[in-house]
């Protein structure tokens, strides 16, 4: 950690710690789905981790990841492999992959939503999008979530209206499956980190953002979160990893993603 | 060979309570002209089977959908497709609700004559305790249990492909062919549109040749139809029309909804829908998205 810097957003201290998600991982391809997971993805792929896999969010795999939005007409990405969608599923079932998403429920259990709210299955009161490819994302390879709003809605108290992934719930264990075979990585939000790490794959406390007290995460969690005895700050973006993201970002989609483009530092 | 026929002539071919395939992804090359040929038709109770887009929530608007197979329906750059939530949410529309790679399986089964394939995908999820049809089984090979994903047999599928000769054979020259090439082997007959039907020695270029992902014998009929994707894309030729999907979207919250949307786009062939949004060359000309 060289340089930590005072003068960064709170999109920009989420990407940076949203890129650990994928330190780890060692070659595989890396779905960031959304400004900042991708973001995320490609700061790790450029540092972190640099062999991680990533593909232009469309039919090819790369081996530098795109910068977001618009490019020159002379900018020319750097391809390595078609990966069209049907290949994502061999890949998906081969469990060399680690995506990172952004459900709009999230349970103690770690299942996930992203199908429809309230009423019935049958009339339900707000459908969304439908469960995607969250099932079998959730049983083949881990995955990691982030929220730009930590609140209630989205940390619910009780199981998800839908369940979309499977998580770490004993009561919905499929036969020869067990709790440990559930691979949820990091949830990176806009008030902390957390994990599974408790005590029974209990949702822990990692990390708080700068100015975030545990009372306030927990206020804004629908379900008990275990927090360590002492818990760390996020660490604040070195200069390097603001310069990746600003060139990863040219036109600052980052600013966009969390109300209000808040400071990183709130305290 | 010759199948050319028009997409009234394909319409005219399924009925009322058929299970209906569709090619391309939410809002990427889509066969729109013939839903639109399908929306001014009388069909009705259809069992549709689609990574959706408008195709779907036009379909569902027209009253043709009984029951939907899905594992999604977006136009990806606006999440919500708002006549397929209204559909949802009204009640009325019953479904299959899978996981994407389980609508691969599933194509795959029907095209390779079997009855299911077996893959842990949807264990532990809402995807098993909603459908009740989708049988999870034990094993006879280890001690787990696995979801036996039926085969998603299609009386008809409609792709919307870039390049065709007259005998079916079909190019997807754009960066992905999706599902497609499934889609096309899991129906009983296919019906294909062209943004440009050319001769069969076009084909003769190996790079070309490569980019057909299914065998002539699997093509019912092909219809020439330049833009014929319109709102979706089909790139190289043309990207989707995002004021044209926001125009499409924003109808759905006004008093007319979707037929005001019809009364004022979709007229009585595709030539007239063509002029109603701008023209061909105005289609042909939209940029081709940025990811």
């Amino acid at each position: 950690m060289t340089n930590p810097t005072t003068d960064y957003s709170l999109a920009e201290l989420c990407i940076v710690a949203a890129s650990k998600a994928f330190e780890n991982d060692g070659e595989v391809l890396a779905t960031g789905i959304g400004v900042i997971p991708r973001l995320a993805a490609s700061l790790s792929m450029k540092t972190s981790n640099t062999d991680l896999m990533m593909t232009d969010s469309e039919s090819f795999m790369l081996s530098e990841p795109n910068p977001l939005g618009a490019r020159e007409d002379r900018f020319v990405q750097a391809n390595e492999s078609w990966m069209g969608f049907s290949r994502i599923f061999d890949n998906v079932w081969s469990g060399c992959r680690h995506a990172m998403l952004g459900p709009t429920q999230i349970d103690r259990f770690g299942q996930s939503n992203t199908s429809a709210l309230g009423g019935s299955y049958q009339q339900p009161k707000v459908m969304m999008l439908g469960a995607r490819g969250f099932p079998g994302n959730s049983i083949s390879h881990p995955n990691s979530f982030f929220v730009p709003g930590h609140n209630t809605r989205v940390f619910v108290d009780g199981e998800c209206d839908f369940v979309s992934s499977i998580g770490y719930n004993p009561e919905r264990m499929p036969k020869g499956h067990s709790l440990d075979d559930v691979k949820i990585g990091l949830i990176i939000t806009d008030l902390c980190v957390l994990d599974f790490g408790g005590p029974d794959h209990q949702v822990r406390l990692v990390s708080l953002h700068p100015g975030v007290s545990a009372e306030q995460v927990q206020e804004n969690t629908g379900f008990t979160i275990h927090i360590p005895g002492s818990v760390p700050v996020t660490a604040a973006p070195t200069a390097e990893q603001l310069a990746i993201i600003a060139a990863m970002d040219p036109h600052n989609q980052r600013a966009f993603q969390i109300k209000d483009n808040p400071a990183g530092d709130r305290s | 060979m010759d199948k050319q026929m028009t997409a009234a002539e394909m319409v005219a071919q399924l009925e009322d309570g058929m299970t209906i395939g569709i090619g391309g992804w939410g809002p990427r090359r889509k066969p729109m002209a013939l839903i639109r040929e399908i929306v001014r038709s009388d069909l009705k109770d259809l069992t549709i089977v689609s990574y959706g887009g408008a195709d779907v929530g036009m379909l569902c608007a027209a009253g043709k959908v009984r029951k939907l197979i899905f594992a999604f329906v977006s136009l990806d750059f606006i999440p919500l497709e708002p006549y397929f939530r209204q559909a949802r949410q009204s009640g009325a529309l019953e479904v299959m609700e899978i996981d994407e790679g389980m609508m691969l399986l599933g194509l795959r089964a029907a095209a390779w004559g079997v009855p299911f394939i077996p893959t842990e995908v949807g264990l532990g999820t809402d995807i098993i305790t909603q459908n009740p049809d989708i049988k999870v089984i034990d094993s006879p090979y280890d001690n787990k249990e696995w979801v036996a994903m039926p085969a998603l047999k299609l009386d008809a599928a409609l792709i919307h492909v870039d390049h065709a000769d007259k005998r079916g054979v079909c190019q997807i020259a754009g960066p992905d062919h999706y599902m497609d090439d499934w889609y096309a082997r899991a129906a009983a007959k296919t019906f294909v549109s062209c943004d440009e039907l050319v001769d069969t020695g076009y084909f003769k270029d190996p790079a070309i040749a490569r980019q057909v992902h299914w065998e002539r014998s699997a093509t019912t009929g092909v219809v020439h139809i330049p833009g014929g994707a319109h709102p979706s894309s089909c790139p190289p030729q043309y990207g989707f029309d995002v004021a044209h999907f926001k125009t499409y979207t924003g109808s759905a919250k006004t008093d007319e909804g979707f037929k005001g949307y019809c009364d004022q786009y979709l007229g009585e062939s595709e030539a007239e829908y063509q002029q109603n949004v701008g023209g061909l060359e105005a289609i042909q000309s939209l940029a081709l998205p940025t990811y």
